[in-house]
């Protein structure tokens, strides 16, 4: 059950990561920091609106809302990273937006860490939503939090899948992403789906980024290699289903969370990391596309 | 074609020049690692001496650029996982020289000669193979193998996999060197040490706290003469039949394989050859004092600090990735403790204009800007008291940045600063010429 509910966290980033690549080729690093960015802004506005105490009750309505802030202000954010720092770069060779992407990583983290901002001290994110235990099934124990993250990504990859797979702005998105030229000729706005791309991905990188902060309550400062290892394992299960691939993320996400959780119960907790880079290295190995990723022939 | 194996033979020079041309680097490379181990004490005023440190710094992330760019300059691959093989070199080299100095020595303090001594008079003098110099260039050699062993491993995947691809099994691996370095236990105590067996010892490197009790051998004297062994390696690559197939491999890989170009084999070497500075550099950074020899600090993001290094000199050019390496140490050191800096940033420009012909180029206003810049800062931090320290990441990140966003290529490109002698005799004559392409 934990592994579920971690691996549709990992499936929300996967996703970023994975149209970003699919309309772009190009690894966003800075895709983890936007959920880092996520989980501090919705700590941030409950501290803001006096949500943190520990009297406050626990609220679904205002849960609600926290998400739907960390997700506009994360959506705006990532509209305004793509347009400032990649969008100048779309014609320039793609290690370049590489390192513009570790540089936007390096500035999102210190930035963050400034005093007037969030700071480099850990906090606790309140407790908005009841730690109840809602029933367990022989010795699993469900909980409300995993129900709801689960849930919630399920919600979102299925309006995610419904925008792509059947709304012109998905056609768009679907034909950028196959020949970005030929889209153009076509008119589609190449601009606007790749902004669209990063919009979507940061805003569900923003709504992982309050779903991880509801179940794992302590919040790392911005700069803890955690948010990082989040990002890239996130990444990882990108690859596994097939990057480029929106439905292999989802999959991929699920699989490398089970993983994880199985891993570490019946094994050992100290390579949790090990199992997620063999199986990264196992899968490119073999099949270098990923899970759901088809082979594309390479043209001279 | 007689006639001309004959008219070429007379044209070659005579064998003794040719060797002692190629002798005149290694010897350049020597000397200046021991006049600068000899003057280093008297290099920098007392309350500079913290660039004494630095400049230790530079010379380990010069030989990790200037490896670095022979695999993602040069084939045009590109791994993000730097960090793992100096670490692999870093933790052979700990290991051997901590429990090793104690089978020697029965201590593992460091028992350098004159080349390698930390305390100010060398108190060990006796034969060079008595001295822990001796050992420690065993170890920084066995360092170097075994992470080109490392590479070997990692080298192979490119036989099946291409561009993003291979990227991610370098970043992969070393992450999953990083774990495992996690994993392992505080290094033995002297009393514990004889109840292990070797084997055994491989089990206690440090874990996550980082590897303690190696003797501190690094000085000027190793590091530069690494530092320009590495600088030579890659000169000659670039110069040499053998490192032009490299270069055809990033040019284009597919017409490198059709005129008869193992494009698999050299990659796998581009990355054994890469792979092994880079564990003689890990070695180097573990036996500096002062350094924290932990899984923490090579991880991915030692990796992309190199990378940084190297685009930022420019891809492939082997002065960029020493420029390269030289700004993004001495950069956050000079953030800390602001000098002036206009002399350093008009020796830029000059060589900038060189490049230009003496023209005005985008180049030269980016480097007076930048001198400008950094002058503002330090006039900003000395007078109004603005506290860089803290804003030190975040100008680091904006100006790598608007780096990235003004020029793309680097500063050198794919040229070298020796290039500029052949542009200034290439500068065109007429009027018509000067469309050719200025770097």
């Amino acid at each position: 059950m934990d592994g579920l509910s971690v691996g549709s966290l990992y499936a929300l980033i996967a996703l970023g990561y994975t149209m970003v690549y699919g309309v772009l080729q190009f690894i966003n690093f800075a895709h983890g920091d936007i959920v880092m960015i996520g989980a501090w802004l919705s700590f941030w506005i409950c501290a803001r609106l006096g949500w943190a105490g520990n009297d406050a009750p626990p609220s679904l309505a205002r849960a609600a809302a926290t998400l739907l802030f960390a997700m506009v202000v994360c959506g705006t954010l990532g509209f305004l990273i793509e347009r400032l720092a990649y969008r100048p770069l779309r014609s320039a060779p793609r290690l370049n937006i590489l390192i513009t992407a570790i540089g936007m990583s390096l500035l999102l983290e210190n930035v963050g860490q400034l005093p007037i901002v969030f700071g480099t001290e850990n906090q606790g994110m309140p407790g908005l939503l009841p730690k109840e235990t809602l029933l367990s099934v022989a010795g699993v124990n469900i909980t409300l939090i995993d129900v709801l993250i689960i849930g919630c990504s399920i919600a979102l990859m299925a309006g995610l899948n419904h925008l792509v797979y059947s709304t012109r702005l998905g056609l768009a998105m679907r034909a950028a992403s196959f020949d970005t030229k030929t889209a153009s000729l076509m008119g589609v706005n190449i601009n606007r789906t790749i902004s669209l791309a990063f919009v979507i991905g940061a805003m569900l990188a923003a709504a992982a980024g309050f779903l991880y902060a509801v179940k794992y309550t302590n919040l790392n400062q911005p700069a803890f290699p955690t948010w990082i290892l989040l990002g890239l394992t996130a990444f990882v299960a990108a690859v596994v289903g097939g990057i480029g691939n929106i439905r292999g993320a989802m999959i991929g996400g699920v699989l490398i969370g089970l993983l994880e959780k199985f891993g570490t119960a019946y094994v050992s907790s100290s390579f949790k990391e090990v199992y997620v880079f063999s199986i990264l290295i196992l899968v490119l190995l073999f099949k270098p596309t990923g899970i759901l990723g088809s082979a594309r022939v390479e043209k001279v | 074609m007689e006639l001309l194996a004959t008219r070429a033979r007379d044209y070659r020079p005579p064998t003794w020049l040719a060797i002692l041309r190629g002798l005149l680097g290694p010897t350049i490379v020597v000397l200046l690692a021991v006049v600068l181990q000899r003057y280093s004490k008297s290099l920098f005023a007392d309350e500079y001496r913290v660039w004494d440190d630095v400049l230790l710094k530079v010379g380990v992330n010069v030989i990790l650029a200037v490896s670095l760019n022979i695999v993602n300059g040069y084939t045009g691959q590109f791994s993000i996982g730097h960090a793992g093989f100096m670490a692999v070199g870093g933790y052979t080299a700990a290991f051997l020289s901590y429990y090793g100095s104690f089978a020697l020595w029965g201590d593992t303090m460091p028992h350098g000669g004159f080349l390698s001594c930390v305390s100010e008079p060398a108190e060990f003098v006796g034969r060079f193979a008595d001295t822990g110099d001796a050992w420690f260039l065993l170890v920084l050699l066995a360092a170097g193998l075994a992470a080109a062993l490392a590479g070997v491993v990692v080298g192979l995947p490119s036989i099946r996999l291409r561009g993003d691809y291979l990227a991610i099994v370098t970043l992969g691996f070393g992450e999953i060197v990083r774990v495992l370095l996690d994993s392992t236990e505080g290094t033995l105590s002297a009393e514990e040490i004889p109840e292990h067996s070797w084997a055994s010892r491989a089990h206690y490197l440090g874990g996550p706290m980082g590897f303690f009790g190696q003797p501190f051998y690094t000085t000027h004297f190793w590091v530069w003469l690494f530092a320009g062994v590495t600088i030579l390696t890659a000169y000659r690559l670039k110069a040499s039949t053998f490192g032009r197939a490299f270069l055809a491999i990033r040019e284009n890989e597919v017409a490198a394989q059709s005129i008869g170009v193992s494009t698999t084999s050299y990659k796998v070497y581009a990355f054994v050859i890469s792979a092994f500075f880079a564990g003689i550099a890990g070695a180097l950074y573990a036996h500096q004092l002062g350094n924290a020899l932990a899984p923490s600090e090579l991880c991915y993001q030692k990796s992309f600090d190199v990378i940084i290094m190297v685009v930022i000199g420019g891809m492939g050019s082997i002065t960029g990735s020493i420029l390269g390496a030289v700004l993004v140490t001495a950069l956050p050191e000079w953030l800390r403790q602001p000098t002036h800096v206009w002399h350093v940033g008009l020796a830029m420009i000059l060589v900038a204009l060189a490049f230009s012909r003496f023209r005005v180029s985008r180049t030269v206003v980016l480097m007076a800007l930048l001198t400008a810049a950094l002058e503002l800062m330090r006039f900003l931090s000395l007078h109004y008291e603005v506290n860089l320290e803290r804003y030190r990441m975040i100008l680091y990140a904006l100006s790598l940045i608007a780096f990235m966003l003004l020029r793309p290529q680097g500063f050198f490109g794919v040229y070298e600063a020796w290039d500029a002698v052949r542009f200034w005799r290439l500068r065109p004559r007429g009027k018509t010429a000067a469309v050719g392409a200025t770097p």
